[in-house]
């Protein structure tokens, strides 16, 4: 009770702005420092954006922005550059991404907050975590060395030999050159990073329901499904999109595990298991070596990948945030 | 009814009041039962995919690892042997320099959130920009770095690699920061205050002391961050297989970079390095994240 008035009080300190003392030189000292590191997060933003809206202008104005957008040749000799083949392989990957990956995840949140047995928690939540805390390089590597042999092994070649031929299925699944590597295999390892994320936040959005909820449903007799069902998942349903949008953010962005493993084509295709690449990819790969308009059309491309992402993570933010507070 | 709630097909369409005790519908069972298996095994799979991805590591890094490795520098084309020696001090240095420039401008910035500004819209806007940055594409800061101090100063250094991760950095010790000031009690803050002590001092010698090893933890956990980072340092840093110089100016070769270039080379014995640094990197990210949970869990028990 005494700490509820405390922190009222403390808070209407706060909002009046703090000591105005003149005399406390340190003070106005320390309080300008403050103020300045805070703004220079808000700096480092607008310099983001700034930077990549400047340096990729010339591609836009040279191509059209939607010229640029929809542009479907990357020609470095002939200075040809459109954004269509990455922005598809990045879109391509992320969809697949979250198609495997959010079952995965609500999965791993529904077993850590509903059935796991109470010694099982800790262990698995801390092994789900330190999956977050992997290097993406890592995930890279694992992917072309590991990953994708099997993937050519078990997943291409018996599917090459069913679906050969077929009308519509088979320009989507045929893999010209089974090797493994391809958007499908980055959504999949991208799937693999973007767990931990989904499924840490889905647990806590679980774990702040009121426990009443819950065991009033189970003592009206609802199954654990049921209780799931019409219980948990209407509870944090908002929250849960703002976690799979906050995936979504970091598997569009994500550059080292997809360069590794995606093949990095040029070319677009229909097949997902046909090397492609993605926006970051192709930043990562071409950059070092780019120079005048091409370096103008990567920036643009990073230009293109940063409106998306943030976009995509505002949205993410705000509806973590509205269930944060109701 | 009796025979009814013995029969299960007959009790589909029934009212539940009907439904005898003990008895449940086969579709409810089923479904229950997907559920359980469904999620189990989806932990199975992501506790798996983590053991397996450890298990590569430690297979290949291990019989890659050798006392060489510290010693030598890392080999050029076509040669053999060779080790990561400078790879690993550039990457302490870049991962130093980025650690010290980013945490006095986290952690005040932590502070005007939690102490001077708590519900200014200003301090809202910042807190929102933070987090957006926190899962920004590394990438783009990358970029953006470049377009910075690279193009303008004509040169790749290992101040522009460490800045890059500064950047990377900050949001992580700026959440932290904030998150550890507020759990520290207001009594604290209203005793010295009510001592006379100003504003700063109440920071300074009070909040900041009690939230300590909260903010230290906050450190830890953006070094485990960065320490990792590749794409921020592709085009900011570089790599090379040289010693860099002492101003940092030119390429400074690091392992992350390093790893990546061995790792999709043709040469037998560079992809052994990438095993043994991939090893070595992960092996210090994890034990990084694990000192800092402990550190948190340690700081919820007080």
């Amino acid at each position: 009770m005494s700490l509820v008035a405390s922190t009222d009080r403390v808070t209407a300190y706060a909002k009046t702005g703090a000591p105005r003392r003149r005399s406390s030189g340190t003070g106005a000292v320390f309080r300008a420092l403050n103020f300045a590191s805070a703004m220079l997060v808000l700096l480092v933003l607008a310099g983001i954006l700034g930077s990549m809206v400047v340096g990729g202008w010339p591609a836009f104005r040279e191509f059209g922005f939607f010229g640029f957008l929809s542009g479907s040749s990357w020609n470095v000799g002939a200075e040809r550059f459109g954004a269509w083949p990455a922005i598809a392989g990045t879109l391509m990957s992320a969809v697949i991404a979250i198609v495997v990956g959010v079952p995965i995840s609500i999965g791993i949140a529904i077993f850590l907050t509903q059935l796991s047995p109470r010694w099982l928690k800790t262990p698995i939540a801390t092994a789900v975590e330190l999956l977050a805390a992997v290097p993406s390089i890592i995930y890279g590597m694992w992917g072309l060395f590991v990953f994708a042999p099997l993937v050519a092994r078990s997943v291409q070649m018996p599917l090459n030999d069913v679906v050969e031929g077929l009308p519509v299925v088979g320009s989507l699944l045929y893999s010209r050159v089974p090797s493994g590597t391809g958007i499908f295999t980055a959504g999949i390892i991208l799937a693999l990073m973007i767990i931990p994320f989904i499924a840490s936040i889905v647990r806590d959005m679980l774990d702040q329901i009121p426990p009443v909820l819950r065991e009033s449903a189970y003592g009206i007799g609802c199954t654990t499904w049921e209780v799931v069902r019409h219980v948990l998942l209407p509870q944090a349903g908002v929250a849960i999109i703002g976690a799979i949008m906050l995936g979504l953010g970091r598997a569009l962005g994500e550059t080292m595990a997809v360069t590794f493993v995606v093949g990095n084509a040029n070319r677009l295709s229909a097949s997902i298991f046909d090397p492609g690449s993605t926006i970051a990819s192709r930043i990562a790969n071409e950059f070092n070596e780019a120079s005048g308009m091409q370096l103008n059309a990567l920036i643009a491309l990073g230009c293109i990948l940063f409106l998306v992402t943030f976009s995509i993570l505002i949205a993410a933010r705000l509806l973590i945030a509205r269930v944060g507070r109701a | 009814m009796a025979t009814s709630t013995l029969n299960p097909s007959e009790m589909a369409g029934a009212a539940p009041r009907e439904v005898a005790w003990g008895r449940v519908r086969p579709g409810r069972r089923i479904a229950d039962r997907t559920l359980k298996v469904g999620c189990t095994l989806f932990t199975v799979i992501g506790v798996f995919a983590l053991g397996w991805i450890l298990a590569m590591l430690l297979v290949r890094g291990l019989s890659a690892l050798t006392p060489a490795i510290f010693v030598n520098i890392t080999p050029g084309p076509g040669t053999t042997g060779g080790g990561l020696a400078n790879a690993m001090l550039g990457s302490l240095i870049l991962t130093g320099i980025g650690i010290l420039v980013a945490t006095p401008i986290g952690v005040l910035a932590g502070t005007y959130l939690a102490e001077y500004a708590r519900t200014s819209k200003l301090a809202a806007l910042v807190r929102f920009i933070n987090d957006l940055l926190l899962s920004a594409p590394s990438i783009l800061i990358g970029l953006f770095v470049y377009a910075l101090f690279v193009a303008p100063f004509g040169g790749y250094s290992g101040w522009a690699g460490s800045i890059a991760l500064a950047i990377i950095a900050i949001p992580v010790i700026v959440r932290t920061t904030e998150d550890m000031l507020r759990l520290v009690p207001n009594g604290l803050r209203e005793a010295a205050a009510a001592l006379g002590a100003p504003h700063s001092k109440v920071i300074t010698l009070v909040t900041w002391r009690a939230a300590r090893s909260g903010i230290v933890t906050g450190i830890i956990l953006a070094m485990a961050r960065i320490a990792g980072e590749t794409a921020p340092l592709l085009f900011t840093a570089l790599n090379n297989n040289f010693w860099f110089s002492p101003t940092l100016s030119g390429g400074v070769s690091n392992l992350p970079v390093t790893i990546y270039q061995f790792a999709l080379s043709p040469y037998g014995n560079w992809q052994e390095l990438a095993w043994a640094g991939a090893l070595i990197i992960t092996a210090t990210i994890l034990v990084l994240s694990v000192v800092a949970r402990v550190l948190i869990r340690k700081e919820a028990a007080r």
